[in-house]
């Protein structure tokens, strides 16, 4: 039997941490920002080092004793997306690590942007720092960076209580009973359904009430493959039906054929949902299905 | 027709999927500045301000008029909207011609917006009301039966719709106003997209785009810099549950045409329009307007279409803008046509400019092909 692999974890940490000397420009920086601000430092070339060096990259001198405020607000450059932070980042949900030039500043500092989505990220965002309740003078003071307010959500909510009115309840006492309900109109003798009050041809009042047979023929129709949470599963054929007797066609749903199959012309019977079911609404009318008869001219 | 009214000045943004970096007042006030600018006037040049949008439900924004009256410098001025639905933007050009037309006023702004971003039109135009079926979703779940007749009535090969859609992006690309601009468009892209409400395929539709886009109109007396005169104005409307009702060919459109014709003195649209801006959310609405507005024959209308007749190179150009298909901020949309119909009278529609036009056609529906509304311009003082 082979002898077991000998591991054993071990530690590497100095006691209380390393100290860092800042020096005069770091300190400053550090200091202003437990105070809340951000300062960078003016090179002798003009230019505003944010966060500050102590000697300027550009020429090794050392930079100039004048400090600027910058920020607090900055664009985004640059930015790289973190979906799975891990431990001892500034951040436990998913984040980005961005290039940010503070306003009034020359360079880009390296923070957390919190922008709660990827899609969020884009070269130009403008974002601010969110600092922390309590500071003690480190980068982390600035918890992170957030977008800018561009958008708010304003939730407009209507109720209303709905009465289908006379023609409709009319029209809906035939459905409860399985019939449809249509009408004639005296001047035009065209015939209505559903069952209405008015001719919007004549404008003139309507009185006789006419009882349509359950049967008719597809006019047209869409295949919707949209989906909606609001209407049948997709995809789904939308008709209009011209009932049998009756001169304007009624939308409706074809069911009992493939989607692909229905046509032009197709005659087709109402499918009724069982008696014991039936309220006063459409949706007793599971869908139209094509009765086998050949197709009517249109 | 009343008093001489020209189109001084139009103003458009650029139209985009989401304008993130504008409110609403700045949106409408961007497009009204350009309007101004190309008009050379101020705000205190203008006596009244009519604004048009698609339905309330759009952006959740009750009566957006009395929020906007500070954007559009209408403060002691008198300020209306007007409504049709998807027609919108022409109606707005048209009561605000009317205000000149009638002597009433010597300069109108008229302005037309829409911020689709801030919702979802589709939920706005499908509110599914108890009692009835739910089974309408959308424009396109709408017209698309009515397209499917078109097909069925006239005999149209299968890929006439494809061919506006091609033809309407590629316009577009020379538009730099337009919002769907794809350079590598083609038949073959066209057809391998989805059918969405068959038969619409998905890039046979118009997208949903932010925009808006204004005009300074002016009395005779009033004109600054380059004037489209208007030669014609018409409305029409009809009930969209009337028995015997032609969905593909409404009456309506041929009662508005007939009218707006007979005032600009148009004998034949093909042969006396010089280039048209007409209002097809769908690509197979090309061939239907070009019926219905007595391009052509009935049921001939594809072949216009499959003919390369209304092609920018074509004898009679529809939709060098790019057209809805290209750009949709609903309720400004049929001001868009009005607007880019005067663009090219004025010889300023730049790289869709068709050589030498001199009357144009604006054209827009709406509601459930149910509202008309068209107007003539002309590079001529009638
Ligand atoms: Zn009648």
């Amino acid at each position: 039997m082979p002898s077991e692999e000998l591991i054993a974890d071990h530690v590497l940490e100095f006691p209380g941490g390393y100290t860092r000397t800042t020096g005069p420009v770091i300190g400053r920086f550090l200091t202003e920002l437990r105070d809340g601000r951000i300062v960078g430092v003016r090179t002798a070339g003009g230019r505003t080092l944010v966060p500050p060096l102590e000697y300027d990259p550009d020429t090794g001198e050392a930079v100039t004793g004048e400090f600027a405020e910058v920020g607090p607000a900055g664009t985004v450059e640059s930015w790289a997306w973190v979906s799975e932070p891990r431990k001892g980042h500034p951040l436990e949900r998913p984040f980005a690590w961005a290039l940010i030039r503070l306003d009034g500043a020359d360079t880009a500092l390296v923070h957390a942007v919190d922008a709660g989505d990827a899609r969020a990220m884009r070269p130009g965002l403008r974002v601010r720092p969110r600092w922390r309740a309590e500071r003690t003078g480190h980068i982390t003071d600035i918890e992170s960076f957030v977008p800018e307010v561009t958008r708010i959500v304003s939730p407009v909510r209507a109720e209303y209580r709905v009465k289908p009115g006379k023609s409709l309840a009319r029209f809906l006492e035939g459905v409860e009973r399985g019939i449809f309900l249509g009408c004639r109109c005296g001047s035009c003798g065209k015939v209505y359904v559903p069952y209405r009050l008015s001719c919007p041809e004549c404008g003139v009042a309507i009185t006789e009430e006419v009882e349509l047979p359950d049967t008719g023929t597809i006019t047209t129709f869409a295949i919707n493959n949209l989906p909606d949470p609001r209407a049948p599963q997709v995809p789904f054929v939308s008709a209009y039906i011209l009932l049998d007797g009756s001169d304007i066609p009624m939308i409706a749903l074809v069911g009992d054929i493939p989607a692909h199959e229905v046509r032009q012309g197709m005659r087709v019977r109402a499918v009724w949902v069982p008696e014991e079911e039936r309220t006063a609404s459409m949706s007793n009318i599971r869908w139209f299905a094509p009765t086998g008869e050949p197709d009517a001219e249109l | 027709m009343g008093n001489r009214c020209a189109v001084i000045g139009v103003g458009q943004t650029h139209y985009t999927t989401k304008r993130r970096d504008v409110s609403i007042a700045g949106l409408v006030r961007e497009a009204a500045v350009r309007a101004l600018e190309d008009a050379g006037l101020t705000w205190k040049d203008i006596d009244a301000v009519v604004i048009g949008k698609a339905p309330d439900l759009f952006e959740g924004v009750m009566m957006p008029e009395a929020y906007l009256a500070d954007a559009l410098g209408a403060a002691g001025k008198p300020m209306m909207r007007v409504h049709t639905a998807g027609s919108v933007g022409g109606s707005t050009a048209l009561v605000g011609a009317s205000l000149i037309q009638g002597g009433v006023h010597d300069r109108v702004l008229v302005v037309a917006f829409e911020k689709q971003s801030e919702s979802n039109a589709t939920w706005a135009l499908s509110t599914h009301l108890p009692f009835s079926a739910s089974l309408v979703v959308g424009a396109g779940g709408y017209f698309a039966p009515h397209i499917r007749e078109y097909m069925r009535r006239s005999g149209a090969p299968d890929h006439i719709g494809t061919l506006v859609a091609v033809k309407d992006r590629l316009n577009a690309l020379k538009n730099p106003y337009a919002h769907l601009r794809i350079p590598q468009i083609s038949r073959e892209m066209v057809e391998s997209t989805p059918m969405l409400w068959e038969p619409i395929r998905y890039l046979e539709t118009c997208p949903s785009s932010d925009g808006a886009c204004a005009m300074v109109l002016s009395s005779e007396k009033a004109v600054t810099g380059t004037p489209a005169w208007v030669l014609g104005t018409a409305m029409r409307s009809e009930p969209i549950f009337r028995a015997g009702r032609d969905t593909v060919n409404p009456q309506g459109g041929k009662d508005c045409a007939a009218d707006v014709y007979r005032q600009a003195g148009i004998a034949d649209p093909r042969r006396d329009i010089d280039v048209a801006e007409v209002y097809v959310p769908f690509s197979w609405y090309e061939p239907m307007w070009l019926e219905n507005l007595g391009f052509a024959a009935e049921g001939e209308g594809w072949k216009l279409t499959e003919s390369g007749a209304t092609a920018l190179d074509g004898d009679i150009p529809w939709n060098a803008s790019g057209g809805v298909l290209s750009s949709n901020p609903i309720g400004a949309s049929g001001l868009i046509r009005f607007a880019e119909a005067a663009l090219q009278v004025r010889g300023m529609a730049g790289e869709h400019q068709v050589d030498g036009a001199r009357r144009a056609l604006g054209h827009a529906y709406g509601g459930g092909a149910q509202f008309f509304a068209m107007w003539m311009v002309g590079s001529d003082k009638p």
